[in-house]
């Protein structure tokens, strides 16, 4: 298709101007290449040997698409995979212009593609992936999504109109991801936690789903994970916990590590050890487990691939400083945060914390959603806040009324010396916990490399 | 329960030891995104920090309201999903109390979707308009347009700082008067420029944010209003709001220079 060469050529021009320039070309070629050929998406994914598989969902996508990476490669498969996180349809062509020779001609053969769950409907309307895999839905930036069961709508319609040939992958925990199976006309297979240990059984504050998908009556929870995921069942009708073709009958959780014991297609119980702490790095293992059993891959292989995985951006990734550690945590919304936090409180730290909030498009402009943020669970433990940020000052507020004595909040403008300052007061061997929104992180994550401790994230 | 009546001491900071808070949190289950939860934490400490007790007690749908209980209630914005539930409740019997807990002296503040179902009535586009409570003289039509961004409004008692996200427009009958006019955004309708309505010890508004902490002098107004319920008029003692003049600050220059 001359239209697909021509797009495919622009792009891949502007890809080399901007790395000529020395900046990473992690979206605008995708918007060249979509500009001439809106279809580019579907064209450029068409030849891959073995489809592609693409996973959302409000948190998670970007751990599980890179677990899912690492087990594909492992199998010996060549993926092409949006790594950088540049997840809306223009990101995901420029990675698939990245990959493609100057025709069109991919060198992969399979494609992983981390989406934007509010980009979802438009590349499901224009591609027919091999799988979809959906991890998760939670409120998020509420500006610009608006409301999540409106979106999970528009989800479940682009969905809808999917083939037969589309495999879904679905946490059976989040009964507003289990509802996107609806309409589906192929086969759904759906991942759980199904350890009676795993979570409370108290409603939490932040939950998004309080009612039935189906017919609005209340819902009612066996057991609470994390917001509104857990096991739930409607007190009215007979939408309920749908079935697990891969469940997680135990997890273990560690400092450093999370095993998760599964029943494997052979009916044993084998155990799946991934190097990363917190119970929703089970959920993201087993979604990426369970596509890969879609696509053929066996479990001791995916395990194997598990074992060895390395975090990405500000997902618990550790830098180090001066002989002091920073875990960097990206968070964009109550429920991650959560998360998040919860995975540093189960391992009993004490953190310093450098926390730094921004309000650009990319993190959300209205920063209502740190009042949903569990602060309070976190508070009695921090030891020394430094906030940082254009919004700091609403993060100094937040922590001083979830209980943080003034005294230990500090407010640093600049990111350098909010870092400088952060990794000064930490005595040497120990942790500096870094919370921040997406822009705050790429900022904070520049200012690291000018001082020489990591890498900037787009050579990744 | 410990109370003084205020003729018993002459003494305003003993009348503050002895004296309770009770807020109720209006369908927090439905009712409660946009962080709006902020505003009930700030109620809580500003009063925790003077040594006034504080309880809150949540109100779900279907359970029954007591008219007697609350000094002061907390409704904030939902989802479209949601609002057809809470519309039900205080279309029946809950209604009729709530309206009998706000003629008592109660105070209440409703943001959002909460202030719209304060209000008469909501007219959704092309079907029969859903009743509100009718504790204020406020009626909002859906809009074509979605009203998205940070929001900064001059008012009474000062600058109000927040963040807006709706397409409801609220128009305000005589009894019931602007919160502020609006410097920056939208508002009630992107029209007037007044941006939210107060009537007696009632307040609704657009100001996600959350609005009462880095706006500490409408908090310390509601505690104000909500005490007086059953304590008479009280003089709170000052609080130090450096952290939340400081966000309020930091807000404003963000709504002047990128809304």
């Amino acid at each position: 298709m001359i239209r697909t060469a021509l797009a495919v050529s622009s792009g891949k021009l502007a890809r080399l101007i901007l790395n000529r320039a020395g900046r990473g070309a992690t979206a605008l070629p995708g918007l060249v290449a979509l500009a001439v050929d809106p279809l580019a998406l579907a064209s450029l994914t068409a030849s891959l040997e073995h489809g592609a598989v693409c996973v959302s969902g409000t948190n998670g996508k970007t751990t599980t698409s890179r677990m899912l990476a690492d087990i594909v490669r492992a199998a010996g498969w060549a993926p092409v995979h949006n790594r950088s996180g540049s997840n809306l349809d223009r990101g995901i062509v420029a990675a698939l212009l990245a990959d493609s020779s100057w025709t069109g001609a991919p060198r992969s053969n399979v494609g992983i593609l981390e989406v934007d769950e509010a980009t979802l409907p438009r590349v499901l309307a224009r591609m027919a992936p091999r799988v979809v895999v959906v991890t998760n839905l939670f409120r998020d930036q509420l500006d610009r999504y608006f409301e999540i069961d409106a979106l999970a709508k528009r989800i479940g319609g682009a969905i809808a109109r999917l083939p037969a040939s589309t495999t879904l992958v679905l946490n059976a925990d989040d009964p507003i991801v289990a509802q996107l199976a609806h309409g589906h006309r192929g086969p759904v297979t759906y991942f759980g936690v199904d350890d009676p240990k795993a979570g409370g059984t108290v409603a939490q504050s932040i939950s998004d789903a309080t009612r039935c998908p189906r017919c609005r009556a209340p819902l009612q929870y066996r057991r609470v994970v994390l917001a509104h995921i857990g096991d739930w069942s409607c007190s009215a009708c007979s939408f309920t916990r749908p079935e697990r073709g891969i469940a997680a009958l135990a997890v273990e959780l560690s400092a450093a590590a999370t095993t998760i014991r599964i029943v494997a297609a052979s009916g044993t119980v084998e155990a799946v050890t991934v190097p990363l702490p917190g119970l929703y790095n089970a959920y993201n293992a087993l979604a990426a487990l369970a596509a890969a059993g879609v696509v053929g891959i066996g479990l001791p292989t995916a395990a194997r691939a598990l074992a060895s995985f390395r975090p990405a951006f500000g997902r618990l990734e550790t830098v180090q400083a001066d002989d002091r550690t920073l875990r960097l945590m990206l968070v964009k919304n109550p429920a991650g945060f959560n998360a998040a936090i919860g995975a540093l409180l189960e391992t009993g730290r004490h953190p310093r914390l450098l926390a730094a909030l921004n309000d650009r498009d990319a993190d959300g402009r209205d920063v209502s959603w740190i009042w949903d943020a569990d602060f309070e669970s976190l508070a009695p433990r921090v030891a020394h806040a430094f906030v940082t940020g254009l919004r700091s000052r609403d993060l100094a507020v937040r922590l001083k009324y979830a209980g943080v004595a003034p005294a230990r909040i500090e407010v640093v403008d600049g990111w350098k010396d909010a870092l400088v300052r952060a990794i000064g007061a930490a005595a040497q061997g120990d942790e500096v916990i870094v919370v921040a929104t997406y822009t705050a992180m790429l900022a904070l994550r520049d200012a690291l490399a000018d001082m020489g401790y990591a890498g900037r994230f787009w050579e990744d | 329960m410990r109370f003084w009546p205020r003729a018993a001491t002459p003494y305003p900071q003993c009348i503050m030891e002895a004296m309770a808070l009770r807020i109720v949190h209006l369908f927090p289950d439905l009712m409660s995104i946009y962080g709006d939860r902020g505003n009930v934490l700030a109620l809580q400490q500003r009063s925790r920090w003077r040594g006034i007790d504080v309880e809150v007690r949540s109100h779900t749908a279907g359970a029954a309201l007591d008219p007697d209980w609350a000094d002061l209630y907390f409704f904030g914005g939902g989802q479209d999903q949601g609002q057809d539930v809470v519309g039900e409740d205080l279309q029946g019997p809950n209604g009729a109390r709530l309206r009998e807990g706000i003629a008592s002296g109660a105070a209440a503040l409703s943001i959002c979707g909460g202030y719209q179902l304060l209000g008469h009535e909501y007219v959704p586009d092309g079907a029969p308009p859903i009743p509100g409570a009718g504790v204020l003289d406020v009626r909002t039509t859906v809009g074509s347009r979605r009203f998205v961004g940070n929001l900064l409004v001059k008012s009474d008692g000062g600058a109000l700082v927040g963040f807006e996200n709706h397409s409801g427009k609220t128009y305000l009958g005589p009894r019931a008067r602007p919160l502020g006019r609006v410097l920056v955004g939208n508002g009630n309708n992107g029209e007037d420029r007044t941006e939210g309505a107060v009537q007696g010890r009632v307040i609704g508004c657009y100001l996600h944010g959350s609005l009462l902490p880095k706006n500490p002098w409408l908090a310390d107004r509601l505690i104000g209003w909500a005490l007086e319920r059953r304590h008479g008029p009280v003089t709170l003692a000052p609080l130090d709001d450096t952290a939340e003049h400081a966000a309020q600050a930091q807000a404003m220059e963000v709504a002047r220079a990128r809304t």
